[in-house]
């Protein structure tokens, strides 16, 4: 195939591999941007493709799946504010042992489920919306059969840019992440705007895994999030929390990813693992060599005392 | 009388704890089908009714005192190592290479380089870490990715240069004779690695109370800016503790291949690493009671494995029962604050 088909076709992968990341970032953003460090987005994405997928599976509805998904994300968007916000655990030890915690949940139920049903089960993924139309062009149609949660999510990233910084939440939002006894003292609940974060966060990151499992693959692995998560932590700070730039770098690692795959069809000859490590080593490289001024949210990792 | 003790906070956690995990476990276990009788009696009592259970809980109990220890002294200097998994693979593949260059040397020469190697490979995969906190890069995320690429590329290794040419299998070669761990216990997986653990805990315990470089590593951990008015190096110390970390966690894996299986395998390592961590937490930091919380996780492993020989429960109920309770534990001293506040 000639170049032009071949890079239409990585970018329309790239996009559909960013999607995961692009939602996990947003939710990210969100949480962080009130101040607190949500380290159980891992956990929260692969409990919510999991849980999602069987129950979109058991009742044949993958729209069922999805909300699902959101669902899951949601209540473990409920525990984390729970352990850091009201009982003000070490934000670090709480998500990982979120992660940790809903993994197991995940495994558990799959192993629990999955001996009842015999086989791996397999849901027919969301199929691509096609507009009509518009995938007639010649290059730019095949970057635009994507899933509708694909499209879904760029269309979140004005919505959420508005959300935090042009909207009065995100204003609440911004206030409890860099002064939050100001934000006290003029009368904002900094608990119910940290909880309302990270259960609306957390909901985008469930919502991140059920595209995984129930849009995308149409079944679900032990290994279906792949370490996505913590890409995203890392992409929220090398996007400034700025969702936009987030977003680029999101676009920028599922270009990875794709790639990947691209490289592993051609075959050089060397394990896939290297393939896998890519985006990881990218991550790092890039880390290292941004030492550039990265201002966190000031109340970041910071918790408070509600005054009576 | 009842009320007089659980108004104690140091009682009332565990047991507020006990009872979230109790629970949850009901739950899940009701979800797998099982009675959760049966499964608690296999799970606790289980492992001790036979030689082998018995042995087998010591054997896991081995990497866990060496993972956990790796936490403790992270945590204590404020630095959050969730990278033990990778820096275990790390060590072990560290001392499969040496082992496989140094073999002819006689087992008493050996096995103290092959520890001192992986202890070094341990700690220079954690030097990576190290240096990307000190440009400003949160640990747990750099730690959480090396652990996935360290993972990733031993894989890799093992299907590429290092595959045993007679089995299909992610495995190296039988590392040579001469640097099997001895074993303790015939018929058994208990192995010299043990010794080294507790050797490993003793050291540990000296460092941290009675050298001035744990005093410094406690002081860090607790206090950065007090630490750094006091003429103490803040990143040094942080970095030393990072590597020794690390180190640790090496030792873990050379145990693994030394002691277990012989030889370097992809799956090394069911989450020692990560388990590390509940050690650390449960047993407050300290290097002594790190033996006690590594035989009590152990005990869970080894109980999830006959839960699941006899009843069918998946083995991941160890892991929930793990982390609920790590979790409900942490969060007993601030409930418990809560509640007597609000029954003022």
């Amino acid at each position: 195939m000639n170049t032009a088909t071949l890079a239409a076709g990585l970018m329309a992968i790239s996009l559909q591999a960013a999607t995961p990341l692009i939602l996990g970032s947003l939710g990210e953003i969100i949480i962080e941007k009130s101040g607190v460090l949500n380290l159980g987005i891992e956990g929260t994405m692969f409990l919510g493709a999991f849980v999602g997928f069987f129950v979109g599976y058991f009742t044949d509805s993958a729209s069922l799946g999805i909300i699902t998904a959101v669902i899951v994300g949601a209540l473990l968007g409920l525990i984390m504010a729970v352990l850091t916000v009201s009982l003000g655990l070490d934000q670090h030890v709480s998500g990982i042992g979120i992660t940790f915690l809903a993994t197991e949940i995940g495994l558990f139920l799959y192993q629990a489920l999955y001996h009842a049903t015999g086989n791996p089960p397999h849901l027919a993924p969301l199929k691509a919306v096609k507009i009509a139309f518009l995938n007639q062009i010649p290059m730019l149609g095949v970057m635009l059969k994507q899933q509708g949660l694909t499209y879904l999510a760029l269309m979140g990233i004005p919505v959420i840019h508005t959300l935090v910084f042009n909207s009065k939440f995100g204003l609440r939002l911004r206030a409890v992440g860099e002064k939050a006894v100001a934000a006290d003292v003029a009368g904002i609940n900094v608990i119910q705007t940290r909880y309302k974060a990270l259960i609306l966060g957390s909901a985008l990151m469930g919502l991140g895994g059920g595209f995984l499992s129930v849009a995308q693959s149409g079944f679900v692995t032990p290994g279906i999030i792949g370490g996505r998560g913590w890409i995203c932590i890392a992409l929220v700070v090398f996007g400034n929390w700025k969702p936009v730039r987030v977003v680029l770098g999101a676009l920028l690692f599922g270009g990875v990813g794709a790639l990947q795959y691209y490289l592993q069809t051609v075959g050089l000859g060397i394990s896939y693992e290297y393939f896998l490590m890519l985006p990881y080593i990218l991550t790092m490289a890039a880390m290292a060599l941004s030492r550039g001024k990265t201002v966190y949210p000031a109340e970041f990792l910071k918790a408070y005392q509600q005054r009576r | 009388m009842l009320e007089k003790l659980l108004s104690h906070p140091k009682v009332f956690a565990p047991l507020f704890a006990l009872f979230i995990t109790g629970i949850i476990s009901v739950v899940f276990i009701t979800i797998a089908g099982a009675n959760p009788g049966q499964v608690f009696f296999y799970m606790l009592v289980g492992p001790f009714t036979s030689r082998l259970g018995l042995l087998e809980i010591l054997a896991k109990t081995t990497p866990l005192i060496l993972t956990g220890l790796a936490v403790v002294v992270a945590f204590n200097a404020g630095y959050y190592n969730i990278g033990g998994e990778g820096q275990l693979y790390a060590g072990a593949l560290v001392a499969t290479l040496a082992g496989f260059v140094l073999g002819q040397l006689p087992p008493l020469l050996l096995i103290p380089s092959l520890i001192c190697l992986g202890f070094i490979g341990g700690a220079a995969w954690s030097a990576v870490n190290a240096g990307l906190k000190k440009i400003g890069w949160d640990e747990v995320v750099t730690t959480i990715m090396t652990n996935i690429i360290m993972i990733l590329l031993v894989t890799a290794l093992l299907n590429d240069f290092l595959q045993d040419p007679t089995s299909h299998s992610a495995q190296s070669l039988s590392i040579p004779v001469n640097a099997f761990y001895p074993l303790l216990a015939e018929r058994s997986r208990v192995h010299m690695g043990l010794i080294v653990a507790l050797v490993s805990t003793a050291l540990v315990a000296l460092l941290l109370n009675k050298l001035t470089l744990g005093f410094e590593i406690r002081t860090v951990g607790k206090n950065p800016s007090a630490a750094r008015c006091a003429g103490i190096n803040v990143n040094l110390t942080v970095l030393l503790a990072a590597l020794l970390s690390g180190g640790l966690a090496g030792i873990a894996g050379v145990g693994e291949v030394l002691g277990v299986h012989h030889r370097l395998i992809s799956t090394l390592s069911p989450g020692y690493g990560f388990t590390g961590i509940v050690v650390a937490k449960l047993s407050g930091l300290n290097p002594w009671i790190t033996i006690l919380s590594a035989v009590f996780l152990a005990i869970l492993d080894v109980g999830s494995q006959v839960t699941n020989l006899e009843t069918g429960v998946p083995i991941q109920l160890a892991g929930i029962i793990k982390w609920t309770f790590l979790l409900s534990l942490l969060a007993g001293q601030p409930t418990f604050n809560k509640l007597r506040r609000s029954l003022r």
